[in-house]
C-alpha cells in the first residue's frame, strides 16, 4: 500500500514517453519511468521513495522486443526477467537473470528495471558488462546508442528524462563459454552475498561481480591479473583480490572478509570450469 | 488522474471501479471487490501469500497495481473450482493453517498450465516464490507431482 | 478402533483450498476505521516530545493516541505501557496510533508526526544486562504490580531468577572424573506466522466490548482487558475465527488492548490494527534468545552424576511471557536425563530487545541447544558414542525430574525406544561420518529432548455439544484453530467414542468467549489432551441422554442399550433401537405427546496435582507429563567453501498415541523444518542502537521450499494413561532437537565446536579461521 497519490501514465512510444517525462519535470513533479515497477511498490511503502508521477513504458513496443538483428541480439527493457528466461535467446543472462529474487517475482521485474534499479546488486547488468553491449537510450535530445562501458560505471550514467530501451548484444558473446555463480548467506534463496559471471572470449576470462562491492562491476585490472597465463592461479587470483574496488559490502549478509574469501573460490571455480585442465 | 475509472477483467467478470493509482491489485482485489482469499503477508513481493494468475502467468498482487492489471485476465483462488490442484492440496494433506494456501495453489496452477511436465528442477524454481511456515513442503511437493504431467 | 489415527481431512480443508477460510484481516465492516502505529526507530531513548499538528491535518485521521499514561500492561509483570511514555526500550515498540478513515490516510498521518528522542545506553545481550553497572532498562521495577511468582530484582536487568537445587554438588562433582563445560548464544529471532497479526475493536452504546484477533488466547485477551482496564468481563466479547498461523506467538495479548484504547477514543467506533510484516517482526513480541553456560561431569562409564547451568534468558524490553518461558527453560533444564545433581539459574533478563513470547517448543529448543551440544563435547571427551552416552543416561519411569518430579511409565513416556528407533531410522550403526571425496563430507548429528508443558495448574477446558435435527453433532471448544487440526481430532474423539461417521460431526471453527466454553489457550500442545477430555466427558453425557430417552421408548434398561453409527440400540438385538434424529430433540410418540427434550451435552477438564515451584529449590509438579523425542539430522558440507546441504532429519517421538496418522506426521515435519531454520539460518541482527536491521522476509528467511531436506518420522506409543487414547503432546516436539542435531553434525564435520546459532556458512568458516589463528 502506498500512502501518496501520482498520476499514471502509459506512453505506446518512446517520443510520446520522453514527452510525458519533460512536461510532468518541467511542472516540478517528481516523475520517474516505470517498468516493472516493484521498486517503486516496495520502497514506496516503507517510505524510501516518492513520486508525483510514473511513466509506465511496458506499453512501448522497442521495449519489448526480443530480436535477432544481424550479429545482434537485441532485447528490450520492460521485458520481464521470466519472459527472458523462457524465450532463452542468451544463455548467461537466463542464468543470471534466474537467480534474482524469485520466480514468481521476476514475472514482475524487468531487465531494464533491474539494471536501472537502487539496489546494490542489479544482477542482470552482469552479463552486458561481459559481453561489451550496446545500450539504446532515448532522451529529450533523441535516440543514441553508447557501449556499456562508456555509462555504466557503478551505475548506468542516465541523464534526466532518459531511459533505456534495449541492449544490443553480439552473437560471439552469446556463444561464448561462460560460468555464472550466485553464493547467498546460506541455502538457495536471499540476496547474494557474491554473484559471479564470467565468460571466456578466445583465451581471455572476463569476470563481472555482484554483491561484492554497492555496485556491480567488471574491472580491467581484476582481468589482466587473472588473465596471466604463466602464472599458477593461485597467485593470479591473489592477484585479482589484490584489486579489488573498494567498499567492500560488510553487513547482515556477511562480512568483508568472508566475501572475499567466497569470491577467491568463485574465481577458482571459474577458471577451472573456462580453462578446463589448464587450471 | 490520482483517481482513475477502470476496468478489471477478474474471474471472468469484468468489474467497474474507481481506483488510486497507488492502489496495489491486492488491495483492489480484497477491498474492493471482496475477494479476500488472496493474502497479505508482506505487501512487499517476499512470501507469494497474495499470488493471483494473470494471464496465465503467477503474479504477485502485491508488486502489481492495479491499474497495471487492466486488460488482462486476472484469475484469483476464488476462480478456481474443484480443480485437481485443490483435491490433491486436500488429500496430501498440504496446508495446516492455510494462509500460504491460496497463493501456493495459484502458483502451482500457473505451473500446471505453463510446464505440464515441469521436472522436479523448474518445480522448485517456481515454488521457491512462496512461504509456508506450517508444513515441511513435502507435502506440497507431492500433491503439485501427483497433478503434473507424468512421463 | 474406527477413527482414531486415521488420516481424517481436516474439518476446514474445502474452506482453505478455495479460498472461503477467513481470518482476522478478511472481516471489514462498513465504517470501520484503520489504526497505525508510530515505532520508536531506536532501541532506547528518551522520548523528548511528539509533535502531533501536522498529522492531524490529513483529511480522515480521526484520533492519535500519544503521550498518555495508560495503565500499565503485563502478564508476570505489569512492566509495559501500551503505547510508550518517556521512554523508548525497544526498536518497535508503539509511541503513537493514528486512526483514519482509511490505512493510506492512517500511514500518511503516522509518517507525518515528529518524535523527539534522546538517545540512551542500549542494552544489546542478556549477558550484558547481567552485568554490574548495566544501564537499567527499568528504573522503577520494584514499584510494578507483578505475580506472585515473578521474582525481579529492583536495581538491575533481572525480571526473574528461578533455582533448582537438586541433589548435592559436591558429591555430584566428587563423583564425576570427565567434566565439560562450554558456553552458547543466539540472538532473538521471529516467529514469522504467515498470517501478521490483527485485532479490532469496537465498543457498542451498552458498553459491550467486541474484540476480534487472530490470537492463541482470546479467553486471556477477555480476562486481561477487563482487568487491566476495570471492565465489565462479561461485556467483553472477543472473537477468534481461523488463525494463520501462530507457534506461540499469538499467545500475547498485545494488538487487542492497542485496538480497544483506538476504540474508546473514538467513543467506540470500529477500529482495525492490522500488523505490516515489518511491525509483525519489530513491534510485537518475538522469539527469545538466550546466552547459556552448561557444565556436566560423568564417571568413567558415562553416567552424568552433576550438572550445573546457568541461562540468561533474552527477554527483551518487557517481561510479559518470558518470564513463564524462563520458568519453563529451568523445570526441563538438564534435557531429557536422569541426573541426580543439578544446580541451575535461569533469569530472565530485561534487554533492548523486541520482547519475547513463546515460541513453538517454549524455551526447549533453545536449552536444547545447549545441552545436546554439551552432551557431543561430553561424549568426545568420554570417547562414548554420542548416542549410546544418550541411551545411557535417558530418563526413565522411576528417575526425578529437575523439580524431582517421579515419573512414570504413563507420564514419561519411553525416550530409549525412541533412541532405539532413532538408531535404524538414521542408520546410525553404518557410522555418522560418510567421506564422498576431498571436499564433501556427509555427517549425521544427534540429540534428543522432552518437554512438559508449565500451564496455569487451574487452567480449564470445556467442551458442549448440540444436536442438528438429522443427529447430526455440533462440537463446541475453545481451542482455536490455528493450523494444527486440533478440531478435527476433537471431531476424531467424539466420533470414536460414539461410534459414528466422523462426517456427521461438524465442529464449529471461530471461537467466541461468550458462547465458546472456555478453552484455556492453545499452547503447549495441550488442545488434544486437555479439550479432548473434555469432549469425552460431553460425549459420555450425551449418551446417558440419549440413552434416557431410548430405554423409556424401547422398554429397555439403559444397561442394555449401546451407541453406534447414530443409533441408540439393544445390545443383544441391534436392529431394534433408534436413530439419533428421533430422540435428539425428544421423542414424539404418533399422538403427538414427547418426551426427552433437547440434549446439550456438556464436558470439562482440569488437569490435577500440579503446584507451583518453592522458590529456593524449585521443588514442585510444574506439568502433567514429559514427551520424549530423539533426533537425526545428516548434512553435506563443502569443507572447502562451508557451505552445506540439509540431506535428512528425522524425529522419533513418543506420541502415546497417534490419532490423524497424515495429521502428526505433518505436525512433526513442519516443526522439524521451522526448528532447522531458526537453527540454520534465522536470527535477527541488531547495531550498537539496538536496531533490527532485517524485519522484512527478504532479510529475514524462513526455509523455502528445495531447501528442505528428506524428512523421517517415527513414533513410539506409549500411552499416556489419563489422555483421551494416551495421545500426548506432540505438535512442538520436531522442532526442538533439531538445533543440537545441526549444530553436532556440523561441529563433527567442519571438526571444530559450533556454539552459536544460526549456523550459517560464515559462523563455520569463522570457527576454522580462529582455529587456524590459534594453532599458528
Ligand atoms: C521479492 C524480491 C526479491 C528481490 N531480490 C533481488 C535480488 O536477489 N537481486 C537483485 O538484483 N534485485 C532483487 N530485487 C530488487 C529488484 O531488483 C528491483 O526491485 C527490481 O530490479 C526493479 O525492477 P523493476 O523492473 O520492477 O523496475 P522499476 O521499479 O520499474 O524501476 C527501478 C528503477 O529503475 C528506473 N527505470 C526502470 N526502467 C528504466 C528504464 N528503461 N530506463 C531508465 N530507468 C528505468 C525506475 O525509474 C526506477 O528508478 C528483489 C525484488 C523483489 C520484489
Ligand atoms: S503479500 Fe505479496 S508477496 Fe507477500
Ligand atoms: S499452511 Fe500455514 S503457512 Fe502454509
Amino acid at each position: 500500500m502506498l500512502p501518496f497519490d501520482f498520476d499514471y501514465y502509459r506512453p505506446e512510444t518512446l517520443q510520446e514517453a520522453v514527452e510525458l517525462y519533460q512536461k510532468q519535470a518541467g511542472q516540478g513533479k517528481q516523475v520517474i519511468f516505470f517498468s516493472g515497477g516493484t521498486e517503486l511498490i516496495t520502497l514506496g511503502r516503507i517510505d524510501l521513495a516518492y513520486v508525483d508521477a510514473v511513466i509506465d513504458i511496458k506499453g512501448i513496443a522497442e521495449c519489448k522486443i526480443i530480436k535477432s538483428e544481424g550479429s545482434q541480439l537485441l532485447l528490450g527493457s520492460a521485458l520481464s526477467l521470466t519472459q527472458i528466461e523462457e524465450a532463452n535467446p542468451f544463455p548467461l543472462l537466463t542464468k543470471v537473470a534466474s537467480e534474482v529474487a524469485d520466480h514468481t517475482a521476476r514475472g514482475k521485474i524487468t531487465l531494464g528495471g533491474n539494471i536501472c534499479a537502487q539496489i546494490f546488486y542489479r544482477e542482470a547488468v552482469l552479463p552486458f558488462l561481459l559481453a561489451d553491449s550496446q545500450l539504446m537510450i532515448v532522451g529529450p535530445e533523441g535516440i543514441k546508442t553508447v557501449q556499456i562501458h562508456e555509462i555504466f560505471q557503478g551505475q548506468l550514467q542516465l541523464k534526466r528524462g532518459e531511459m533505456l530501451v534495449q541492449t544490443a548484444t553480439d552473437r560471439r558473446f552469446i556463444e561464448a563459454p561462460f560460468y555464472a555463480v550466485k553464493r547467498r548467506q546460506q541455502w538457495d534463496t536471499g540476496y547474494p552475498l557474491i554473484t559471479l559471471a564470467a565468460l571466456k572470449i578466445g583465451q581471455e576470462i572476463r569476470v563481472a561481480i555482484s554483491g561484492l562491492c554497492p555496485f556491480p562491476f567488471r574491472s580491467a585490472e581484476l582481468e589482466a591479473h587473472l588473465n596471466r597465463w604463466g602464472q599458477a592461479a593461485e597467485s593470479r587470483i591473489a592477484g585479482a583480490l589484490s584489486v579489488l574496488p573498494k567498499p567492500i559490502l560488510d553487513d547482515v549478509e556477511g562480512s568483508a572478509e568472508y566475501r572475499i574469501f567466497v569470491l577467491r573460490n568463485l574465481l577458482y571455480d571459474a577458471l577451472s570450469v573456462l580453462e578446463g585442465s589448464r587450471v | 488522474m490520482a483517481l482513475q475509472q477502470i476496468t478489471l477483467h477478474v474471474n471472468g467478470e469484468d468489474h467497474n471501479l474507481t481506483v488510486r493509482s497507488a492502489d496495489t491489485l491486492l488491495f483492489v482485489l480484497r477491498e474492493k471487490l471482496g475477494l479476500t482469499g488472496s493474502k497479505p503477508g508482506c505487501l512487499n513481493g517476499d512470501c507469494g501469500a497474495c499470488t493471483v494468475n494473470v494471464d496465465g502467468w503467477p503474479m504477485k498482487s502485491c508488486l502489481m497495481l492495479a491499474i497495471e492489471a487492466v486488460g488482462k485476465q486476472v484469475t484469483t483462488i476464488e476462480g478456481l473450482h474443484n480443480t485437481p490442484i485443490q483435491q490433491a492440496f486436500v488429500e496430501e494433506f498440504a496446508f495446516q493453517c492455510g494462509y500460504c494456501t491460496p497463493g501456493f495453489i495459484m502458483n502451482c496452477h500457473s505451473l500446471i498450465e505453463q510446464h505440464p511436465d515441469a521436472d522436479g528442477q523448474t518445480i522448485k524454481e517456481w515454488l521457491e516464490s512462496n512461504i509456508c511456515r506450517c508444513t515441511s513442503y513435502i507435502e506440497i511437493e507431492k500433491a503439485v507431482k501427483s497433478v503434473l504431467r507424468k512421463d | 478402533m474406527e477413527v482414531i489415527g486415521k488420516s481424517v481431512i481436516r474439518k476446514e480443508a474445502w474452506d482453505k483450498v478455495s479460498g472461503r477460510a477467513r481470518y482476522t484481516n478478511d472481516f471489514q465492516s462498513v465504517g470501520m476505521l484503520s489504526a497505525q502505529m508510530v515505532i520508536s526507530p531506536y532501541g532506547h531513548a528518551k522520548i523528548a516530545g511528539i509533535d502531533t499538528s501536522k498529522a492531524w491535518q490529513v483529511p480522515g485521521v480521526r484520533a492519535i493516541l500519544s503521550g498518555k499514561r495508560y495503565p500499565l500492561t503485563g502478564e508476570a509483570i505489569r512492566d509495559r505501557p501500551p503505547i510508550a511514555v518517556d521512554k523508548v526500550r525497544y526498536h518497535g515498540e508503539p509511541v503513537a496510533v493514528v486512526v483514519a478513515d482509511t490505512p493510506s490516510q492512517a500511514k500518511t498521518a503516522a509518517d507525518l508526526i515528529n518524535v523527539k528522542y534522546e538517545l540512551l545506553p542500549v542494552v544489546n545481550s542478556p549477558t550484558q544486562a547481567f552485568q554490574k553497572g548495566a544501564p537499567l532498562v527499568h528504573e522503577h521495577l520494584g514499584e510494578y504490580k507483578k505475580e506472585e511468582d515473578s521474582l525481579p530484582v529492583p536495581g538491575t536487568n533481572i525480571a526473574t531468577h528461578i533455582k533448582i537445587r537438586k541433589g548435592d554438588m559436591e558429591q555430584g562433582w566428587a563423583e564425576s572424573e570427565t567434566v565439560v563445560e562450554a558456553s552458547f548464544s543466539f540472538a532473538p529471532s521471529d516467529h514469522a506466522a504467515m498470517e501478521t497479526r490483527c485485532a479490532t475493536a469496537e465498543i457498542q452504546p451498552d458498553g459491550t466490548i467486541i474484540i476480534m484477533t487472530s490470537s492463541q488466547a482470546p479467553f486471556m485477551v477477555k480476562r486481561l482487558l477487563a482487568d487491566y482496564f476495570d471492565e465489565d468481563m462479561g461485556k467483553i466479547i472477543v472473537h477468534t475465527p481461523l488463525v494463520g498461523g501462530a507457534y506461540g506467538g499469538k499467545a500475547a495479548v498485545q494488538l487487542e488492548v492497542l485496538a480497544y484504547l483506538a476504540s474508546k477514543e473514538l467513543g467506540g467506533k470500529p477500529v482495525k490494527l492490522f500488523n505490516t510484516r515489518e511491525e509483525d517482526i519489530l513491534t510485537s513480541p518475538c522469539h527469545i534468545g538466550l546466552d547459556a553456560t552448561v557444565k556436566l561431569g560423568a564417571d568413567r562409564n558415562g553416567k552424568i552424576k552433576a550438572a550445573e547451568i546457568r541461562y540468561l534468558w533474552d527477554g527483551g524490553a518487557y517481561s510479559d511471557k518470558a518470564i513463564d518461558v524462563t520458568r519453563s527453560g529451568t523445570v526441563d533444564c538438564t534435557g531429557p536425563y536422569n541426573i541426580a545433581n543439578v544446580w541451575c539459574d535461569s533469569y530472565c533478563m530485561y534487554t533492548n530487545h523486541p520482547y519475547a513470547a513463546p515460541f513453538r517448543g517454549f524455551s526447549h529448543s533453545e536449552l536444547s541447544f545447549a545441552i545436546e551440544r554439551t552432551m557431543d563435547l561430553l561424549a568426545q571427551k568420554l570417547n562414548i558414542d554420542p548416542l549410546q552416552l544418550r541411551y545411557l543416561n535417558a530418563i526413565m519411569p522411576g528417575d526425578t525430574t529437575p523439580t524431582r518430579v517421579r515419573l512414570t511409565k504413563s507420564n514419561v513416556g519411553d525416550l530409549r525406544k525412541c533412541i532405539e528407533k532413532l538408531r535404524e531410522l538414521i542408520q546410525w550403526d553404518e557410522g555418522p561420518i560418510k567421506v564422498i571425496n576431498d571436499r564433501f563430507i556427509r555427517v549425521k548429528g544427534v540429540s534428543c529432548s522432552w518437554k512438559t508443558s508449565t500451564i496455569d495448574p487451574n487452567a480449564p477446558s470445556g467442551a458442549i455439544l448440540t444436536f442438528n435435527r438429522d443427529g447430526s453433532i455440533n462440537l463446541m471448544s475453545g481451542v482455536v484453530e490455528i493450523g494444527t487440526g486440533t478440531k478435527t481430532i476433537l471431531a476424531q474423539i467424539l466420533a470414536e467414542k460414539l461410534k459414528m461417521d466422523v462426517d456427521k460431526v461438524h465442529v464449529r471453527m471461530e471461537v467466541d468467549t461468550q458462547t465458546t466454553p472456555e478453552h484455556w489457550k492453545t499452547v503447549a500442545s495441550r488442545g488434544t489432551y486437555m479439550a479432548g477430555r473434555a469432549v469425552l466427558e460431553a460425549a459420555e453425557d450425551v449418551i446417558r441422554q440419549l440413552k434416557e430417552v431410548a430405554a423409556c421408548v424401547l422398554r429397555a434398561p439403559e444397561e442394555d442399550l449401546e451407541v453406534g453409527g447414530s443409533r441408540v440400540f439393544l445390545r443383544d438385538d441391534p436392529v431394534i433401537g433408534l436413530h439419533f434424529k428421533d430422540i435428539c430433540y425428544g421423542y414424539k410418540y404418533p399422538n403427538g405427546n414427547t418426551i426427552g427434550g433437547q440434549i446439550i451435552g456438556r464436558g470439562n477438564f482440569v488437569l490435577r496435582h500440579l503446584t507451583g515451584l518453592d522458590p529456593e529449590t524449585g521443588e514442585g509438579k510444574p506439568g502433567p507429563e514429559w514427551t520424549p523425542a530423539a533426533y537425526g539430522v545428516e548434512i553435506e558440507l563443502d569443507r572447502r567453501d562451508y557451505t552445506y546441504r540439509l540431506v535428512k532429519a528425522c524425529t522419533v517421538l513418543d506420541i502415546g498415541r497417534v490419532m490423524n496418522q497424515k495429521a502428526a506426521e505433518g505436525q512433526v515435519m513442519g516443526a522439524m523444518s521451522m526448528g532447522l531454520a531458526f537453527a540454520g539460518r534465522e536470527t535477527f541482527y541488531f547495531d550498537d542502537l539496538g536496531r533490527v536491521l532485517n524485519p522484512q522476509l527478504r532479510t529475514y528467511r524462513p526455509l523455502r521450499y528445495g531447501e528442505n531436506p528428506e524428512y523421517v518420522v517415527g513414533f513410539v506409543e506409549t500411552p499416556q494413561l489419563d489422555s483421551p487414547y494416551g495421545a500426548r503432546g506432540a505438535g512442538e516436539h520436531g522442532l526442538m532437537g533439531m538445533p543440537g542435531a545441526l549444530g553436532n553434525a556440523l561441529s563433527l564435520a567442519a571438526g571444530v565446536q559450533l556454539n552459536h546459532l544460526p549456523l550459517i556458512p560464515e559462523l563455520i568458516w569463522r570457527a576454522k579461521e580462529a582455529k587456524h589463528h590459534a594453532s599458528l
